[in-house]
């Protein structure tokens, strides 16, 4: 037997159970059921994603290592250049400050004419303490012209050719420099040594010297020109059957460090040679 | 012959470049290495080397001039250096680096005694035991250690001018 419900009533019918889906599902009670569902797709969708791009990253993977190869190539060349160029300019930095702090002492004693050198070699003699500047006799240097930098005095110009000249550091064995401790005023003699220490001489049994007196150049004798600035005392040693003092000396410059050097061109050094009597025949 | 002597301009020009620059400044206490009579004793040593005192000369009048000491102390110390190499060369090759030692042992120690002594004599007093310990010792232990380098280099410079002959 065949039962068969009119066409309106199965549309009503239909209608009745959706609008009670409807009504269910805005009343909240399908939402385990759509989480579930959700959470099904999701996982789904997931699992098919990655396993696309698992395939897709080994069908590509081979191309992509060497294009990944020539850019890292590509920018550890860069890397490198960069390095360079860091390295350069740090370089560049400590020259212009060096040669910043030349030029505000430079500004700070205007009764000076300066030529700024750099130092480009050391004697090959390990018993001489001179170095080898990059200007000469081109550049107006000549022999006897005091040395320094913004820390003070380094020495002065030993030699001279066209485009170098060689210069006696102070902590030369064979040098000597008339100087005066700046608080007693009291003269004495800076001289060298083989290890490069400096120490003062011929300081008088009376004078007052003590650890940090200031020594500067005092212009006695003509070499060098006065109030340069030397060093400090160190030490001090006063032995009662001695004829002088005598005081170890900090210098001012570091002369591990010397890099650039002003050349003072407008003092001409005295040439006292002609005074020295010599034996008569 | 002649391209030891061509040679000697570029190979001691370049040492006394290297000395001032770099070397002089490696120090120990207060010694320093000297390249360029590393340079002069091993190729004094080489057999087939015909114009080490050319080389001598030459160095001797290059550093003198580049120097604040006299320029004959250089000359006279380099000179010696290649005189011992040359007397060494002929009668301990079979031991080529314990020639070279000796050269550069004795060779420093009469460099720099030639310079002591100048200095202490013409210049200003020195003390001896301070300068020994200071300098001379030192330079000394620099030199010895370039002298296996510095040999080695030499030699193959020596056989790449002067190759052996063969003999048919």
């Amino acid at each position: 037997m065949k039962t068969s419900f009119p066409r309106s009533l199965q549309t009503v019918i239909i209608a009745l159970v959706a609008v009670g889906l409807v009504a269910l599902a805005l009343g909240g009670y399908f939402n385990p059921v759509t989480s579930w569902f959700t959470r099904l797709t999701i996982d789904a969708q997931t699992w098919i994603s990655t396993r696309y791009l698992a395939v897709a990253d080994f069908l590509t993977v081979p191309r992509d290592v060497a294009s990944l190869r020539q850019r890292n190539a590509e920018l550890e060349v860069e890397v490198a250049q960069l390095q360079t160029q860091v390295i350069d300019l740090q370089q560049k930095v400590t020259e212009t400050n060096i040669l910043s702090a030349l030029v505000d002492f430079a500004r700070a004693n205007p009764e000076y004419s300066y030529k700024a050198a750099a130092i480009i070699g050391l004697d090959p003699s390990p018993f001489l303490r001179y170095v080898i500047i990059n200007i000469g006799s081109n550049q107006g240097i000549l022999p006897g012209m005091p040395v320094v930098t913004d820390k003070g005095l380094v020495g002065r110009v030993d030699a001279v050719i066209a485009e170098a000249a060689r210069v006696q550091l102070m902590t030369d064995a064979a040098s000597a420099v008339n100087v005066r401790l700046q608080s007693s005023d009291t003269e004495a003699m800076l001289v060298g040594s083989v290890t490069g220490d400096l120490s003062l001489d011929m300081i008088s049994q009376d004078a007052a010297v003590t650890v940090g007196d200031v020594v500067l150049t005092s212009g006695l004798g003509g070499s060098y020109p006065p109030n340069l600035l030397v060093g400090q005392v160190v030490s001090v040693r006063k032995l009662d059957y001695e004829l002088f003092q005598q005081a170890a000396i900090q210098p001012n410059v570091d002369f591990n460090q010397l890099g650039f050097l002003l050349v003072i061109t407008n003092f001409a050094p005295v040439d006292s040679a002609p005074l020295i009597a010599t034996p008569g025949p | 012959m002649r391209r030891g002597i061509l040679v000697a301009i570029p190979v001691l020009g370049l040492a006394t470049m290297l000395q001032t620059s770099i070397v002089g400044r490696i120090n120990l206490l207060n010694g320093a290495a000297d390249l360029v009579l590393l340079i002069l004793a091993a190729w004094g040593l080489q057999e087939r080397v015909r114009n080490a005192w050319i080389w001598g000369a030459a160095a001797g009048l290059l550093v003198g001039f580049v120097s604040g000491t006299p320029w004959y102390v250089y000359l006279v110390g380099y000179l010696v250096v290649v005189g011992m190499a040359r007397l060494l060369a002929h009668r301990v090759w079979q031991a080529p680096l314990l020639a070279m030692f000796t050269v550069t042992l004795i060779g420093t120690l009469v460099l720099l005694m030639l310079t002591y002594l100048e200095r202490s004599l013409f210049e200003v007093s020195l003390a001896f035991n301070l300068s020994f310990v200071q300098i001379i010792l030192p330079s000394i232990l620099l030199n010895l250690l370039l002298a296996i380098p510095v040999h080695a280099l030499i030699r193959d410079l020596a056989n790449r001018l002067f190759p052996a002959e063969v003999v048919s």
